[in-house]
C-alpha cells in the first residue's frame, strides 16, 4: 500500500491535468475566438494629484495640465524624422536615443519620447501628430505653485526612474512621483490610483470595444487633498528675514507638535522644479556646493547647540539632585578644572545661582552642575550614560520619527564614544574631558528641528509631541498615535519652573534684553557656537554660529522655535533678533519694531561666507 | 574495485531529461525571441543565456557521474549545512531582484541557493533515515526529520519566496514510504481540505457539520464503548483550526494572496484585473486547439500577453503552439519520468538511495503539479518553475543535480551486494 500511494497520486494528477487541457483546448471554444489575434490596448486614465493647503486653508499647490509625447515601438511605421523633429523642436540624436530606449524597455508598452509639453506647444502639435503612427499624446498634470516659499517642505515631483518601475509595478515609464518633501512622504495619498481600460483590437488593429466587457477595467481614484501644518505667512516672513544669510528656522506649536514654519536658507522657488525646466534648474542647484540650496538646514544641518543646551544641563542637575536652585557658584572669567585647563566666561557679577546663571549664561555655573551630574556615579562611563538617557529623552540624537522626507540624527556622545576617543582602557578619562558638553559645545550636535523640539518640551514643562508636517487628509484631522501621543522627558515637571524663569530673565535682564516685545512674555536663550571646518584639507575655525531658542508666551505657549544663523557671531546679533520678530509675527500678525526688522532686512552675511573661499588670510568674529 | 557503472546508467531517465530540456529551450526561444538577428554572443536574450546554462548543466551531469557514489552519502550532512549557510548568507549579501532577496550576484550572473537546497535537503533526509539508529516510528526521530525539512523552508520564506518553501512538503513522501504513520498524511490532507472549505463557507457551518457527523458516528458505534474523549478532542481541534484559519487568512495574509485564493475559489469577481495573468494564460492554452498554432506562431505568445511567460508560465506556450497533443505529450513525459524514478527507487537495495529517490520524485512532483495547476487555472498563483522547462539557470542546475545524483546512486547498485 505504501509503495502504491505515490504512483496513484502521480497518475491521478496526470489524468486531472489532461482532462483540464481537454476542457480548455477542445471542449470550450471561446478561448480560441478570444485569442483570434488577441491584441489588447491598455489606456491609462490619470487621476488628479491632490492639492496641498497650509494650516489656514490657503491653497499652496494645485495642478496644471501637461502633455507627453508617447510611443509604442512595435506600432511605429516609417516616418519623416526631419519633420517630426522640427515639429517637436528637438534634434535627431535625441529622437533616436529615445526610440532605442523605448524599444529596450518594451516594444509593446508605451514609453515617453518628449515629456511635459505646455498647453501652447500641445495645441500646435495636436494637428500634426496624426501623421505619425505609433506616437500619441498622453495628458498628465504637473504641479502649479501658489507660493514662492516652502520648497524644502513641499518637495517636488519628477519622472519615476527605471529602478522604481521595476520594483513597483504601479508606476510606468513617464509617470510622475513625489521625489522630496511632502510630495514624497505622502505620495500614496496624493497620487490617487490611475484607472485602466483594456480595449480589444481585431486583427486589423481596429478597436472593437472593451476587453471582456470591461471586466478588468478600473476607474481612476483622485488623489487626496492634504492640509499641512505650515503657516504660509510665517514661513514667507521667515524666508524674507533669512535673505542673505545661511541657516535654518524651525517653529513648532508646543501643544501639538505641528511645524509652523520650517525655513532653510538659501532656498529656491518651488516653481523652478516643474516640468521641462526642472532638469537644468535642478542641476544648477545641485552643483552649488558652497551655498547648498537643496540642503535643508532646518532638518539636516547638524550644529553644536551652544548655550541653549545649558537649560538641559540645569534640568538634569535638578533631576539628579546634585544642585538646588539656591546654590551659587563663583565665576572668575571662567572655570578652572585643571592646572592649565580653563573654560572661559565673560564678565558678569558673581557668584550666581540658577536663575541668573541661565539669564547671564555663566559657563562656570553650568560646568559645576555638569561635573556634579557626571561624578555622581562611580565611573565617568556610568555618569555619561545616565546623562545621555536624560538628553535623549528630549528627542536629541535621533531622527524624531517625524514625517519629513529627510533629516539627520545629530549626535549625543555615548560612554563608548569617549572610551574610543581616549583609547580606554589603556588610558583613563575623567568627567572633565567631556566638560564642553555642559555648555553644548563639545561633541554634541543637534539639528534646528531637534532644538525647536527641545524648546517645545521645555515650554510644555516636560513633554513634547513628535514634530510633524501633516495636519489633515481630505479635511480629516490626523489621527496617527505617533503624532497625537505626548512623549515624556525624564525630568519632573516641578524642575521646569526655575529654568523657565531663567529663560524669561534672559529677556528681562539677560543676554537678550534688547529684544523684548512689548506685552509678550518671551522665554529664550542665546547661543554662540564655535565651529570649525575643513577647507582644502586644513582645519580652521570660522566665525561663530549665532543660535537662539525661544518660546512664547511664557504660560500656555503658542510657539517654540530654534534659529540657527551660520557664522552670525553671537546669539542676539542675528538669531535672537530673527526669533523675536518671528514670535511677534506669529502672535500679533504685525510687527511693531520696524527698525529692528529693517536692520535684519538690510544686513547680510555674504561677505562672511565668502571669506574662507577668498584665498586671502581673514579674521573671524569681527 | 568498483565496476564501471557507465553501462548501468538508466538511459531511459536520461532520455526523458534530454527531451524535457530541449523541448523547454524551444519554447523559451519562442516566448522570448524578437526581431533581432540570431547571435550566439547576444547575452541580453534569455534563450541564448538558457542555451549556455543547458550546455553547462551537461558538465554538471558529467561531474555528478564522475564522483564516487559513496561521496554523496558520506558528505550529505556537510552538503546540507553548507546549503543552509548559503541560504542564511542571503540575508547579508543577497541581491534583491523583483522584491525578493533570493540571489547571489556574480557579475551579470545570479545564483539562487534555494534551488540547490532541495538536493541538499534530499541528501540529508536520506542520510538521516538510512541511519541504523533512526526509527521513523519514534516521535523524537520524526521531529528530527521534520526539523531537517523545515529549516531550509524557514530560511526561504522570509526572502520572501513562500512558493519555493512550499516545495518542502514534498519530503513527506519519503517519510511516508519509510514508515511514517498514515495518520500524518490523513491529518495533513484533512487540514488542506478544511482550509479550503473554511475559506468558502463560514467556520460555524463547518463545525456544526463536523459535530453532526461525529454524533452520527457515536450513535452508530454506541454498543462498542466509544472513546468519548477522542471525539471531543477531534471536535475541539477542528473548531480551533477553522477559526484560526479564518483569522490568519484575514489578518496575516496580504491582500494579493487573499485575492488569488478568492478568485480561484470563485468567491470574488475579479474586477481589478488581478486574475489577468491566469486569464491570459488560459486564453493562450485554450486557443491552441488539437494541434496548436505551430512553433513560433503563437499570437498570444508573440504579443507578450502572458506575463512571465518564459519562466513560470512557459507551459502556456506549449499549450498554444503545440496544442492539446503537444501539451498532453509533455504531461505524459513528466508522468513517465516520475514513475520511472519511483520504479528505480524501489529497486534500490540501499536505503539511502531509496529515500533519496523518493525525495527526487516528491520535489519534481510538487513543482510539476503546482506549476501546471497554476498555469491551467486550477490552483492560485504560486510562482514556482516547471522543472527542466522554465527559464532560469539556478533552477535548471538544481534539478539537474537532484536528478543525476540519483542516477549515479542507481548506477552504483551494481557494486552493492
Amino acid at each position: 500500500m505504501r509503495k502504491l500511494l505515490l504512483y496513484l497520486i502521480i497518475i491521478t494528477t496526470g489524468v486531472i491535468f489532461i482532462t483540464r487541457l481537454f476542457y480548455l483546448q477542445i471542449y470550450n471554444t471561446s478561448f480560441a475566438a478570444l485569442s483570434e489575434d488577441n491584441a489588447i490596448k491598455v489606456i491609462y486614465d490619470y487621476p488628479q494629484r491632490g492639492a496641498i493647503y497650509d494650516r489656514n486653508g490657503k491653497l499652496l499647490v494645485t495642478n496644471q495640465p501637461s502633455y507627453d509625447v508617447m510611443v509604442i515601438p512595435r506600432e511605429l511605421k516609417p516616418f519623416d524624422t526631419l519633420e517630426f523633429c522640427s515639429v517637436l523642436n528637438i534634434n535627431k540624436e535625441l529622437l533616436i536615443k529615445q526610440l532605442q530606449k523605448a524599444r529596450r524597455y518594451s516594444p509593446r508598452v508605451p514609453s515617453i519620447v518628449i515629456p511635459q509639453l505646455t498647453k501652447d506647444e500641445y495645441a500646435y502639435l495636436q494637428e500634426k501628430m496624426r501623421k505619425f503612427t505609433g506616437f500619441y499624446i498622453q495628458k498628465r498634470s504637473l504641479r502649479d505653485y501658489n507660493t514662492e516659499n516652502a520648497s524644502n517642505v513641499l518637495g517636488y515631483i519628477g519622472e519615476v526612474n527605471d529602478g522604481l518601475i521595476r520594483k513597483n509595478p504601479y508606476y510606468l515609464s513617464g509617470d510622475l512621483i513625489g521625489m522630496q518633501g511632502v510630495e514624497k512622504v505622502y505620495e500614496k495619498e496624493l497620487r490617487g490610483i490611475k484607472g485602466v481600460k483594456r480595449i480589444q483590437k481585431d486583427r486589423f488593429n481596429r478597436d472593437i470595444g472593451p476587453y471582456k466587457e470591461g471586466k478588468y477595467d478600473t476607474l481612476p481614484v483622485n488623489g487626496k487633498d492634504l492640509t499641512i501644518t505650515i503657516d504660509e505667512e510665517l514661513q514667507r516672513y521667515g524666508q524674507e528675514l533669512m535673505k542673505g544669510k545661511r541657516g535654518g528656522i524651525v517653529a513648532l506649536e508646543p501643544s501639538t507638535g505641528e511645524i509652523l514654519a520650517l525655513i532653510t536658507a538659501p532656498s529656491y522657488e518651488p516653481s523652478l522644479l516643474v516640468g521641462r525646466k526642472r532638469s537644468p534648474n535642478f542641476t544648477r542647484l545641485y552643483y552649488d556646493t558652497i551655498a547648498k540650496p537643496l540642503f535643508d538646514r532646518g532638518v539636516k544641518g547638524e550644529y553644536p547647540p551652544g548655550s541653549p543646551f545649558k537649560t538641559i544641563t540645569a534640568l538634569i542637575g535638578l533631576q539628579e539632585e546634585v544642585v538646588t536652585t539656591q546654590e551659587s557658584f563663583y565665576c572668575n572669567m571662567g572655570f578652572r578644572y585643571g592646572r592649565n585647563a580653563k573654560l572661559g566666561c565673560h564678565a558678569h557679577r558673581s557668584p550666581l545661582n540658577m536663575v541668573p546663571g541661565i539669564a547671564n549664561s555663566c559657563n562656570a555655573y553650568f560646568a559645576n552642575v555638569y561635573l556634579r551630574t557626571i561624578n555622581k556615579y562611580d565611573t565617568p562611563q556610568e555618569g555619561i550614560e545616565n546623562w545621555r538617557k536624560h538628553v535623549e529623552s528630549f528627542g536629541l540624537g535621533n531622527y524624531l520619527g517625524n514625517d519629513l522626507s529627510s533629516g539627520s540624527k545629530g549626535l549625543v556622545p555615548t560612554a563608548n564614544y569617549y572610551n574610543r576617543a581616549n583609547r580606554y582602557p589603556q588610558y583613563k578619562w575623567y568627567a572633565t574631558a567631556t566638560i564642553s558638553n555642559a555648555i553644548g559645545q563639545g561633541e554634541i550636535l543637534a539639528t534646528p528641528i531637534q532644538l525647536a523640539n527641545m524648546t517645545a518640551a521645555i515650554a510644555n514643562r516636560g513633554f513634547y509631541y513628535t514634530p510633524h508636517i501633516l495636519k489633515a487628509i481630505d479635511g480629516l484631522p490626523l489621527k496617527k498615535e505617533q503624532f497625537t501621543k505626548p512623549k515624556y522627558t525624564t525630568i519632573d515637571k516641578a524642575h521646569f519652573t526655575p529654568v523657565i524663569e531663567g529663560l524669561h530673565q534672559v529677556y528681562t535682564h539677560g543676554t537678550a534684553k534688547s529684544l523684548q516685545v512689548e506685552g509678550i512674555e518671551i522665554c529664550g536663550k542665546t547661543g554662540t557656537a564655535e565651529n570649525y571646518t575643513k577647507i582644502n584639507g586644513k582645519r580652521m575655525q570660522l566665525t561663530d554660529h549665532s543660535v537662539f531658542i525661544a518660546f512664547a508666551p511664557k504660560d500656555n505657549p503658542k510657539i517654540a522655535l530654534a534659529v540657527f544663523i551660520e557664522h552670525g557671531y553671537w546669539g542676539s546679533r542675528y538669531a535672537g533678533k530673527i526669533a523675536s520678530l518671528m514670535i511677534e509675527k506669529h502672535l500679533r500678525g504685525t510687527i511693531s519694531r520696524t527698525d529692528l526688522q529693517e536692520w535684519i532686512f538690510s544686513h547680510n552675511l555674504e561677505e562672511e561666507y565668502a571669506k574662507p573661499y577668498s584665498g586671502q588670510p581673514f579674521k573671524i568674529n569681527k | 574495485m568498483a565496476k564501471s557503472v557507465v553501462g548501468a546508467i538508466d538511459w531511459i531517465t536520461v532520455l526523458l531529461f534530454l527531451l524535457l530540456v530541449s523541448f523547454g529551450w524551444m519554447n523559451i526561444y519562442s516566448a522570448s525571441y524578437g526581431e533581432e538577428t540570431f547571435s550566439l554572443l547576444d547575452f541580453s536574450k534569455v534563450y541564448i543565456k538558457q542555451g549556455y546554462w543547458i550546455l553547462l548543466s551537461i558538465a554538471l551531469v558529467v561531474l555528478t557521474q564522475a564522483i564516487e557514489a559513496k561521496f554523496y552519502e558520506r558528505f550529505a550532512g556537510l552538503i546540507y549545512v553548507v546549503s543552509l549557510v548559503s541560504l542564511l548568507g542571503l540575508f547579508v549579501i543577497g541581491k534583491n531582484v523583483n522584491g525578493a532577496t533570493s540571489w547571489y550576484a556574480f557579475g551579470p550572473v545570479g545564483l539562487q541557493p534555494s534551488e540547490f537546497a532541495k538536493a541538499a535537503t534530499a541528501l540529508a533526509i536520506a542520510k538521516f533515515l538510512s541511519d541504523m539508529q533512526t526509527n521513523i516510528k519514534i516521535v523524537s526521530h520524526q521531529l528530527k526529520a521534520f526539523l531537517i525539512i523545515a529549516l531550509p523552508a524557514l530560511f526561504i520564506v522570509p526572502q520572501p519566496d513562500p512558493g519555493s518553501a512550499l516545495v518542502y512538503v514534498a519530503f513527506l513522501f519519503p517519510l511516508y514510504r519509510e514508515g511514517l504513520a498514515t495518520i500524518y498524511l490523513i491529518i495533513g490532507a484533512s487540514a488542506a481540505v478544511l482550509f479550503v472549505i473554511t475559506l468558502l463557507v463560514s467556520p460555524i457551518w463547518i463545525v456544526t457539520i463536523v459535530a453532526l457527523i461525529l454524533i452520527g458516528l457515536l450513535i452508530k458505534k454506541r454498543k462498542n464503548k466509544p472513546k468519548y474523549g477522542l471525539y471531543i478532542i477531534i471536535l475541539a481541534v477542528v473548531t480551533g483550526f477553522c477559526f484560526s484559519v479564518n483569522y490568519i487568512f484575514n489578518n496575516f495574509f496580504e491582500q494579493r494572496h487573499r485575492d488569488r485564493f478568492n478568485i480561484v475559489l470563485g468567491k470574488e469577481v475579479d474586477t481589478k484585473g488581478i486574475g489577468y495573468n491566469t486569464n491570459q494564460s488560459e486564453i493562450a492554452i485554450g486557443s491552441g486547439g488539437w494541434t496548436g498554432k505551430g512553433w513560433k506562431e503563437g499570437t498570444q505568445t508573440k504579443g507578450g500577453f502572458v506575463p512571465e511567460q518564459h519562466t513560470d508560465y512557459i507551459f502556456s506556450t506549449v499549450g498554444e503552439e503545440w496544442g492539446f497533443l503537444g501539451a498532453t505529450a509533455i504531461i505524459i513525459i513528466f508522468i513517465a519520468l516520475l514513475v520511472r524514478i519511483l520504479l528505480l527507487a524501489e529497486r534500490q537495495k540501499n536505503q539511502f538511495s531509496r529515500v533519496y529517490g523518493y525525495s527526487v520524485v516528491g520535489v519534481l512532483f510538487i513543482h510539476f503539479a503546482v506549476n501546471i495547476g497554476m498555469v491551467t487555472g486550477l490552483l492560485p498563483t504560486i510562482g514556482i518553475p516547471l522543472p527542466f522547462f522554465s527559464y532560469g539557470g539556478s533552477g535548471l542546475w538544481g534539478f539537474t543535480l537532484l536528478l543525476f545524483i540519483f542516477i549515479k546512486l542507481d548506477a552504483n547498485r551494481v557494486n552493492e551486494w
